[in-house]
């Protein structure tokens, strides 16, 4: 175990049902974005609970991935609203930028292209997320543009 | 001194435009202009009109500037704070004595969301100074258990996620049930798409809920609450981490509040994107760790609830409701609205209407209000179709339908639900077909796949509807849709799966002739299912300018330079709409039906 999990898992108390918020913890220390099958058993010998359980849990919700991710993810809203403003161009438009289909990554590990529900930005559609900051009003140019932003920082 | 004040929204719509970039600039264009003793900013919660992002609302002149760009900033700077002459054409509307006259506001009641936009949400001063946790104080020193509940039962309120389901009547549940500890939960899983008030309260005046939350622990007997928010709404989670700590550094969470032997604390759980974990008995088994499946009701929470204790479950905006019920008394709120639903509710306007955003109105005002008065109608050129109200659980209602009051029952009435309030305008350019086949793929795709009439039921409606919009659909399709619809609704687990036909029950029957199009004159007359139209040249306006040909992915389009007219080989065409979009003369059409 590294010292970096094992500072996560103690700010946790050893109780099952906080279960999801570790495995967030233990998701974002992953450069990559991922649980590795390491994480998953840190998470059931911590909190005392079978591994099946934990692996239950994992593969239920949307947001926990099994296989490495890229270092940002994006995630493209698919709601009604988004989608009458006209989300699919701006989806079109990140697969050929990004030269990858939804639920890919890029070869340089960078990103990878996922779609969600609801954002609740609505009043701004299309919108998407990329990792915690939300961008809305999206067109295609505003996409390249925001990509382009992204790699510039790094 | 201060002179200025600057409410910049910061609500994630605000943020998403660019207001943070705005924030910086006004910053510097303030110190670089000495304003800096005169001047103060204020980031604020959501004020509603999201479209016209990023929002400065100026204080005392009462002006909003909007969209603005931080190249602007300069300018209204020295010209309007330290000249005093407002830059006019960055103006929303013309300078007015009172912002609240602009017709967006002036036919709103806010007072839920009364203090979004007016105050920093990340300030617990700027929250008491306003008189929050007032209602608290009161509540804990003057009255017992009983009586907050009897006051909250006697108001009216009925929990705002969807439902209706009367709030002091719950309260009274869980205070009666047997069993120690008991929980209070705010559901702040806000996942009806087109829904974001849940959002904008949380991100604008989180103490609110906070205190919501309190006083309904010291009416159930609780000492324990949890937040289960979104991970999505990471914004909303960093200003309620906020609040909570404040909160407790001021004794207003924790032990022994305002020196009573009342303690109450929060803790805040995140989802992890899973739509039905809005639901109450899935949230609860998520907040456990678990997977967030629902389970059959009866025992109800409040009986059997987290870990099996007695528990109550608010939503959001039921919770921001409280305080001022206590403040300004039940007989208040339930002079507001109508018979059977009181007070006002939230709603998010969205779609082909002018004034998209969130707006707060009281109760019973008809539909067309809503959307004409207070959304400004939709855009020029186009007409009004439909209202699709209440996310995936609602349904769609016509223009023959506007009068009808806004309040739980009539909208139950005519097959749509207030649902958590989302409000999706159509216009002439929506098919009500692609609008029901697109709720149904959510819902289908969201369904937990516990309880069979939900995961196959939905699945079974979904290939009916695709079959539909691909223009091989039979008019017995429509029987059979409703009967499934129907079979649904009686026999699903949870309130997902029991609402889950409504967009499809509701849009037969009110746009029956638009299903019978698709299927009787394999068209569609809105022009969206791609199976169902085709395009064409029109001879005369075309000036072979050869744009359309070379925009073609299939190469369907035909002809030479210079030499009109161009012609669409049909079978080549998989009508994706490129040619139109490139010919600069009008001349390519979209034609309802197939070609021939």
């Amino acid at each position: 175990m590294t010292v970096e999990k094992k500072a996560i898992l103690q700010k946790f108390p050893r109780s099952p049902d906080v279960l999801l918020s570790l495995l967030h913890a233990l998701q974002r220390t992953n450069p990559q974005n991922y649980l590795t099958q390491e994480d998953l058993k840190l998470a059931a010998e911590y909190l005392g609970l079978p591994l099946s359980r934990v692996r239950d849990a994992v593969s239920f919700y949307t947001m926990f991935s099994l296989k490495p991710r890229g270092r940002h993810i994006i995630r493209v809203c698919e709601s009604p609203n988004c989608h009458l403003a006209g989300a699919w161009s701006v989806v079109e438009e990140l697969k050929k930028t990004l030269g990858i289909e939804v639920g890919q990554t890029t070869p340089d590990g960078l990103f990878t292209l996922e779609l969600t529900s609801c954002l609740g930005a609505c009043g701004v559609a299309p919108v998407m997320m990329v990792d915690d900051e939300v961008f809305g009003n999206l067109t295609p140019e505003r996409v390249r543009e925001i990509l382009r932003g992204i790699r510039g920082a790094g | 001194m201060k002179r200025l004040f600057l409410l910049l929204c910061s609500g994630s719509a605000c943020q998403s435009s660019g207001a943070l970039a705005v924030k910086q600039a006004l910053v510097e264009a303030i110190t670089e202009q000495g304003l800096t003793e005169e001047v103060q900013i204020v980031e604020t919660g959501c004020m509603g009109p999201c479209e016209l992002g990023p929002i400065l609302l100026v204080y005392p002149d009462g002006v909003y500037y909007v969209r603005l760009k931080p190249a602007d900033v300069r300018e209204i700077v020295t010209e309007h704070f330290l000249k005093g002459r407002p830059v006019r054409r960055l103006l929303w509307t013309a300078p007015a004595p009172e912002p609240r006259t602009i017709p967006f506001f002036a036919r709103q009641m806010k007072i839920v969301l009364g203090n979004c936009g007016q105050i920093d949400p990340e300030k617990i001063e700027e929250y008491i100074a306003v008189g929050g946790y007032e209602a608290l104080a009161r509540v804990l020193t003057e009255m017992t258990p009983e009586e907050v509940i009897a006051e909250i039962t006697r108001s009216g309120l009925r929990g705002r996620g969807g439902a209706g389901f009367p709030t002091g009547k719950k309260w009274q549940a869980v205070r009666e049930a047997r069993g120690n500890p008991k929980y209070v939960i705010c559901n702040a899983d806000e996942g009806d798409p087109g829904a974001f008030m849940d959002r904008a309260i949380l991100e604008g005046d989180p103490h609110s809920v906070l205190e919501g939350m309190a006083i309904a622990a010291y009416a159930v007997g609780a000492e324990k609450g949890y937040i289960y928010v979104r991970a999505e709404y990471p914004l909303a989670v960093k200003r309620l981490e906020v609040a909570i700590a404040q909160a407790r550094k001021m004794g207003l969470l924790g032990p022994r509040i305002f020196e009573t032997d009342f303690s109450f604390d929060i803790e805040l759980r995140m989802g992890a994107g899973a739509f039905v974990c809005g639901e109450e008995t899935a949230l609860i088994a998520s907040i456990e760790g678990k997977r967030g499946e629902p389970r059959p009701r009866p025992p109800y929470p409040a009986t059997f609830g987290l870990f099996g204790k007695p528990t109550l479950i608010n939503n959001v905006e039921t919770f921001a409701n409280v305080r001022h019920i206590i403040l300004r008394g039940a007989d208040w709120f339930a002079n507001i609205g109508t018979e059977t639903s009181k007070g006002t509710k939230v709603f998010a306007l969205a779609g082909q209407v002018k004034n998209t955003g969130l707006v707060e109105v009281p109760m019973g005002i008809t539909l067309r209000e809503l959307i004409f008065g207070v959304g400004g109608g939709v855009p020029e050129g186009r007409r009004f179709k439909a209202v699709q109200i209440g996310g995936p659980s609602g349904g769609c209602l016509p223009e023959s339908l506007l009068d009808v009051p806004i309040d739980y029952e009539s909208l139950k009435k005519y097959g749509a639900i207030m649902g958590s309030g989302g409000v999706i305008v159509l216009d002439d350019t929506s098919c009500m077909v692609n609008v029901a086949k697109f709720f149904l793929e959510f819902t289908a795709d969201e369904s937990c796949g516990k309880c069979v009439p939900c995961r196959v039921g939905l699945r079974l409606m979904l290939s009916i509807l695709e079959r539909i919009a691909r223009g091989e659909g039979t008019e017995e399709d429509l029987q059979q849709l409703e009967d499934i619809g129907h079979m649904i609704q009686s026999t699903a687990l949870c309130g997902l799966g029991q609402t889950a036909p409504n967009p499809v029950l509701s849009t037969l029957r009110y746009f029956r002739e638009e299903y019978l199009a698709h299927i009787q004159e394999k068209a569609c007359p809105a022009g969206v299912c791609p199976a169902l139209i085709h395009y064409e040249i029109q001879g005369e306006l075309c000036r072979a300018c050869d744009l359309c040909r070379r925009a073609c992915p299939t190469g369907a389009v035909q002809g030479t330079p210079r030499n009109p007219p161009y012609s669409i080989i049909q079978d080549r065409c998989i009508r994706c709409g490129a040619c139109l979009e490139a010919c600069p003369f009008g001349a390519v059409v979209k034609i309802p039906g197939r070609k021939g």
